[in-house]
């Protein structure tokens, strides 16, 4: 279990990250064969491929992402989703576990209804394709969706799922991690409003050291003196 | 810059040691201090006090441009709001855009053009909410400062920042970050916006009476001042992601 | 301002809390967000305040000067108040003329200051029928995460309370700003059947109903405003009351000090 690692360096747009020919990745950009950083966040050099990891900054979706979509608008034969992201992803009738009868879309989800697809493709326009024709991609009932930044999701899951996990042994929820920043939590209401705030925190405090410890001090607060 | 006929005679915009009337230097900032990361519900902010002036910068975006018939279908636009609280001048301001924060906001929006990105996100809006909220003079520039911060702060992929300052002539002298007085009874007046790194120039206006010599060394100046505030930006910016240790922050948040 | 969608799951869940007496912030139902408040927070005018309420940040100045009465009121002195929802505040705000949100929030502030006569305005004549102080009341909200309403009240009794009639001006002495009431107002919101105070953004958008009550120093009742398209028994209007004025209480002294 190895905590974020305190001391990497932050950098800033603008500034010289590398100058040894190694490609330029994202969140990056490459001016006369130095790689300056693009975006706010921790650079991450891989086989001579150098990137920013952004700290912040809203979702982009991109091919085979699980995302958790919100209808706000429907047509006779699509659904359009909100995913927490600069573009909306239509979804359309033929790509859902339903057969939608032309008109009829409204009667499978309307307005304000939540579910777990995935993106199909983003084009060079950014145009967004999804699906929910996958066994674990369904509509959502039931349970509660906390959204967090989605630079925060890592954090969330943690190294090998190791946070998800804790969180889930204490609180006893079931969950999806949208790594659109939306995660669906189920369970009873109290284990339910603990798992969010355990979450809350960790998007609170996701820089700091000692989180993992602190996450399971809470945990095991909320939890004392429980059957 | 105000046009002042009367300029009182016992106002001495520099004495004969070379200090102006708050003590600083011709080539001196006021004090300044910026906090990155400020306000909960945009993408990105900042805030600045530098001298008397307080301003506040948000960014949301990107997100769908609206009006649809204004979208770019290659690109994002930069659209930069540059407004002034009715209590942050002595004599009220009324609330809503007057035409000198109109032009201040289509300056603003081409500054930040000329450094984002746009191509990553077609048909969207990074939309900049400059807001000042006590006013001392050379508030666009503290506003460009603070947005630079806010844009980094929303993770919108930029070549560089921005920094932004004034230099002016004052009682026959050039010089640097004018406050409200200096600017009233002052000769020029010059702010300017430069990318950090390479000193392109994306912003220049300037309004009174400079020799090209003079304008030679007002820019000088503010280079070098908008070095010292890019170094103020950056850190700005570490500061708010420092690591920290848990146990500070733990605190209020224990069932 | 535009709206968002308000996602079923979400009613569900805040209301489901909501009935068992908990909130998703773990606050007990009749429990304020922690209250902070900077007098004086702006030198350009003649009396400030920027108000923290949880998260939802405004901040509130008054500017002072002297003017002409109303020609009904001419031994009077002058108070308008606005409100400006600045689109940095929050993504459904939209720059432009003020929204009918705006404007009753600025005018709820402003009965509330008025009616009650915190600043009586007869008090505020230099030359009567010619000069009178004219008091602007420029509500500025910051940052939106629920109940402007209460917030924008705080700041603007601490932004009044904290003001100097710039008496130099007519070649007399910067005085204090007489303030005679402190009333303090309290907002709840019904979600189903369960009322809580100080509603967050999520259950201001998920409430059916909500009250304002205010009240002063002396546990009488001196503004009430009812919003949104559900309804109250007249019982649930009694407890509001009560917990009113007790909340009101608190609050009360946060802002005198």
């Amino acid at each position: 279990m190895s905590d974020f690692d305190a001391t990497r360096h932050v950098v800033i747009p603008g500034e010289l990250i590398d100058s040894r020919g190694s490609k330029p990745g994202e969140g990056t950009y490459a001016e006369d064969g130095h790689v300056y950083a693009a975006k706010l966040g921790i650079v991450d050099l891989r086989e001579g491929l150098v990137s920013v990891i952004p700290l912040g900054g809203r979702y982009m979706p991109r091919a085979d992402d699980e995302v958790i979509g919100q209808v706000v608008d429907l047509g006779p034969s699509h659904w359009l989703l909100d995913i927490n992201a600069p573009y909306p992803a239509p979804l359309h009738a033929t790509e859902s576990p339903w057969r939608v009868d032309f008109g009829d879309t409204g009667r499978y989800m309307h307005i304000g209804d939540s579910a777990i697809c995935r993106i199909l493709q983003v084009d060079e326009t950014k145009r967004v394709q999804c699906t929910m024709q996958d066994s674990e991609l369904h509509k959502i009932e039931g349970g509660q969706i906390v959204e967090v930044s989605h630079s925060k999701v890592p954090r969330i899951i943690g190294k090998d799922g190791s946070m998800i996990q804790l969180i889930k042994s204490f609180t006893k929820v079931q969950g999806f991690v949208g790594q659109n920043g939306r995660i669906w939590i189920d369970g009873n209401p109290e284990d339910v409003m603990i798992a969010t705030r355990v979450i809350k925190l960790i998007e609170e405090h996701a820089q700091a050291v000692g989180l993992t410890e602190a996450v399971n001090a809470f945990l095991k607060d909320a939890y004392a003196g429980r059957a | 810059m105000e046009n002042i006929e009367h300029i009182p005679k016992e106002i001495q915009l520099v004495d004969d040691s070379g200090r102006r009337l708050d003590g600083r230097r011709l080539d001196e900032l006021r004090p300044i201090r910026i906090e990155a990361g400020v306000l909960k519900r945009p993408d990105g902010s900042a805030y600045i006090e530098w001298g008397g002036n307080r301003v506040l910068a948000a960014v949301y975006g990107p997100r769908e441009a609206h009006p649809r018939h204004l979208q770019d279908p290659a690109r994002a636009l930069v659209q930069c709001r540059y407004n002034m609280a009715p209590f942050s001048v002595s004599d009220r301001k009324r609330p809503g855009p007057d035409r000198r924060s109109v032009e201040i906001s289509k300056v603003t929006s081409e500054a930040f053009s000329a450094v984002v990105f746009t191509e990553q996100f077609p048909r969207t809006s990074v939309d900049v909410y400059i807001e000042v909220l006590q006013a001392d003079a050379g508030t666009r520039c503290a506003g460009i400062t603070a947005a630079s911060v806010a844009l980094a702060d929303a993770g919108i992929p930029m070549r560089d920042l921005i920094a932004s300052c004034a230099s002016g002539k004052i009682a026959g002298q050039v010089a640097l970050d004018l406050n409200k007085e200096e600017d009233n009874f002052g000769d020029a007046d010059c702010p300017m916006a430069v990318v950090a790194r390479t000193g392109e120039i994306v912003l220049l206006q300037m309004d009174g009476h400079l020799t090209e010599d003079e304008f030679d060394r007002a820019m000088k100046l503010s280079m070098d001042a908008a070095r010292r505030l890019n170094e103020m930006q950056r850190d700005a910016l570490r500061r708010r992601y420092a690591a920290t240790a848990m146990d500070e922050t733990l605190g209020g948040d224990a069932p | 301002m535009s709206s968002e969608v308000v996602s079923e799951l979400l009613r569900e869940a805040i209301v489901k809390l909501a009935a068992s007496g908990r909130r998703a912030d773990g606050r007990a139902p009749d429990e304020v967000r922690p209250l902070k408040i900077e007098k004086n927070y702006v030198n350009t005018a003649e009396g400030s305040a920027r108000v923290k309420l949880g998260n939802t940040d405004v901040l509130v100045g008054v500017k002072i000067n002297t003017g002409v009465p109303y020609p009904d009121t001419p031994n009077s002195g002058v108070l308008t108040t606005s409100a400006e929802l600045i689109p940095m505040a929050s993504p459904t705000f939209e720059s432009g003329p003020p929204s009918p949100t705006a404007i009753e929030l600025a005018r709820v502030v402003d009965r509330g200051i008025r009616e009650t006569k915190t600043v009586d305005l007869d008090k505020l004549c230099i030359v009567p029928k010619e000069k009178v102080w004219v008091l602007f009341i420029d509500i500025h909200i910051l940052d939106y995460d629920g109940n402007l309403f209460d917030a924008s009240s705080y700041g603007t009794l601490a932004a009044l309370s904290s003001a100097k009639l710039p008496g130099s001006k007519i070649g007399g002495e910067d005085r204090p700003l007489p303030v005679d009431h402190w009333p303090v107002s309290i907002t709840a919101a019904k979600l189903r059947d369960t009322i809580v105070f100080d509603p967050g953004l999520d259950e201001e958008r998920i409430a059916d109903a909500r009250l304002t009550v205010a009240t002063d120093e002396n546990g009488d009742i001196r503004a009430m405003q009812k919003g949104l398209r559900g309804s109250f028994s007249y019982d649930e209007v009694r407890k509001v009351i009560a917990t009113a004025r007790t909340l009101g209480n608190g609050i009360r002294e946060i802002i005198r000090q």
